[in-house]
C-alpha cells in the first residue's frame, strides 16, 4: 500500500511514521510537504505528532490552512484514507474532518507515558485486524489531548459507532485512573461518519517493535494496509 | 481601526487552567472569587471604512481561524464603537 507522511514546519514523528511504515510494516511510504499540493498517489495519507507550526492559537489551528491540507480535505471527501496521530488528531479536528476538539490535559502536564486503549469498533479500515474489546498498549506524550464536544454530537457518535478507542487499564476496564488526560468519554480516538478518517491520541508508530515496549501499533497499520 | 478580541473557554466546557487559577487565588487568601476562566486577548488592526464593517470582518476572523467554536467562545471591541 502507498502511504504519504505529511511533514508540517514542526513535525515530530514525520521520521518515526515512515521508519515504521517502511522499515517495519514493509509499505511503500513517502514523505509528503506541508507546501506541496501534491499527495503523490497515496492510498493513506499520514498526519504525524509534533507540534505543527508550533500550535500557535490552538493546537493544529494554523496546520489545517497549510497548502497539503486542501489535498488532503478533497481526498478525505472521496473516501480516501486519513489517518491522524496526536497532533495529526489536533489537526483533523481543527480541519473539521473529524468532530470535536483537543484541549489542556485535566492536569495541565504533559504526559508521557504508556497507556492501554480499547477498541469499541472494529468495523472500521482502522481496526479491522482487531476484535472488540481487544486492549491496546500504546505510547502517549501530550499536554493537549483531553477530547471535547458537544454532549449532543456524543451521543450521536456513539450510535454511529464512531468512538473508535477508550482509555482503560490493562483488563479493558474504564476507570477515573486510566483516563490519563480527563477525556470526555474516554475518548482516546475517534472517526468521521464515513469511517475512512481517523484520529488517536496514542502513537502506533511508537510501538511497532518488542525491543522498544510493544507492537500493538502494528495491528492499527495491519488493519489499514489489509485493506488495499 | 483596532479591535480588540477575547477568546474564552465555552460554557460548560472543562476549563483546568482556570481552575487552577482559581484555587491558587483562594490559597493566597482571596475566598471571594469564583469562576475563574483563563483565554486569550488578541489586538489587531483592520482597515475598514466603518465600525460596522470592521466587526463584520473581525466576525468572520473569529469563526474562521481565531477562535474554535467547539471551545471557546469569542467577543470583540472594535475602538471608535
Amino acid at each position: 500500500m502507498k502511504w504519504g507522511v505529511v511533514r508540517f514546519p514542526g513535525s515530530l514523528d514525520d521520521n518515526d511514521a515512515l521508519y515504521a511504515l517502511a522499515e517495519v510494516m514493509e509499505q511503500e511510504a513517502a514523505l509528503l510537504w506541508h507546501k506541496d499540493t501534491s499527495l503523490a498517489g497515496a492510498e493513506c495519507v499520514l498526519l504525524p505528532g509534533g507540534f505543527s507550526y508550533g500550535d500557535y492559537l490552538r493546537t493544529g489551528a494554523i496546520a489545517r490552512f497549510s497548502p497539503i491540507m486542501k489535498s488532503v480535505e478533497k481526498f478525505a471527501a472521496d473516501g480516501g484514507l486519513v489517518i491522524g496521530t496526536c497532533n495529526g488528531f489536533q489537526i483533523l479536528c481543527e480541519a473539521h474532518l473529524l468532530p470535536g476538539a483537543l484541549t489542556r490535559n485535566r492536569s495541565l502536564a504533559f504526559i508521557c507515558e504508556r497507556v492501554h486503549v480499547r477498541v469499541e469498533n472494529e468495523r472500521t479500515p482502522f481496526t479491522r485486524a482487531m476484535r472488540r474489546g481487544d486492549v491496546l498498549k500504546l505510547p502517549i506524550k501530550h499536554g493537549e489531548g483531553l477530547y471535547v464536544a458537544p454532549e449532543t454530537e456524543l451521543l450521536q457518535m456513539e450510535e454511529r459507532g464512531q468512538i473508535i478507542l477508550r482509555y482503560c487499564d490493562a483488563d479493558g476496564a474504564e476507570s477515573e485512573a486510566a483516563n490519563p488526560n480527563g477525556s470526555m468519554r474516554a475518548i482516546a480516538g475517534v472517526a468521521n461518519e464515513r469511517f475512512n478518517v481517523f484520529g488517536l491520541m496514542p502513537h502506533p508508530e511508537h510501538a511497532v517493535e518488542a525491543m522498544l515496549g510493544g507492537t500493538d501499533g502494528r495491528k492499527i497499520f495491519e488493519s489499514i494496509a489489509g485493506r488495499a | 481601526m483596532q479591535v480588540k478580541v477575547f477568546i474564552t473557554p465555552r460554557k460548560g466546557i472543562l476549563d483546568p487552567q482556570g481552575r487552577v487559577v482559581e484555587q491558587s487565588l483562594r490559597t493566597l487568601g482571596f475566598k471571594d472569587v469564583t469562576d475563574v476562566k483563563v483565554g486569550k486577548y488578541i489586538v489587531l488592526n483592520v482597515a475598514a471604512p466603518s465600525v460596522a464593517a470592521a466587526r463584520e470582518e473581525t466576525k468572520r476572523m473569529c469563526e474562521r481561524l481565531l477562535a474554535n467554536p467547539n471551545i471557546e467562545d469569542f467577543s470583540f471591541e472594535v475602538e471608535g464603537e
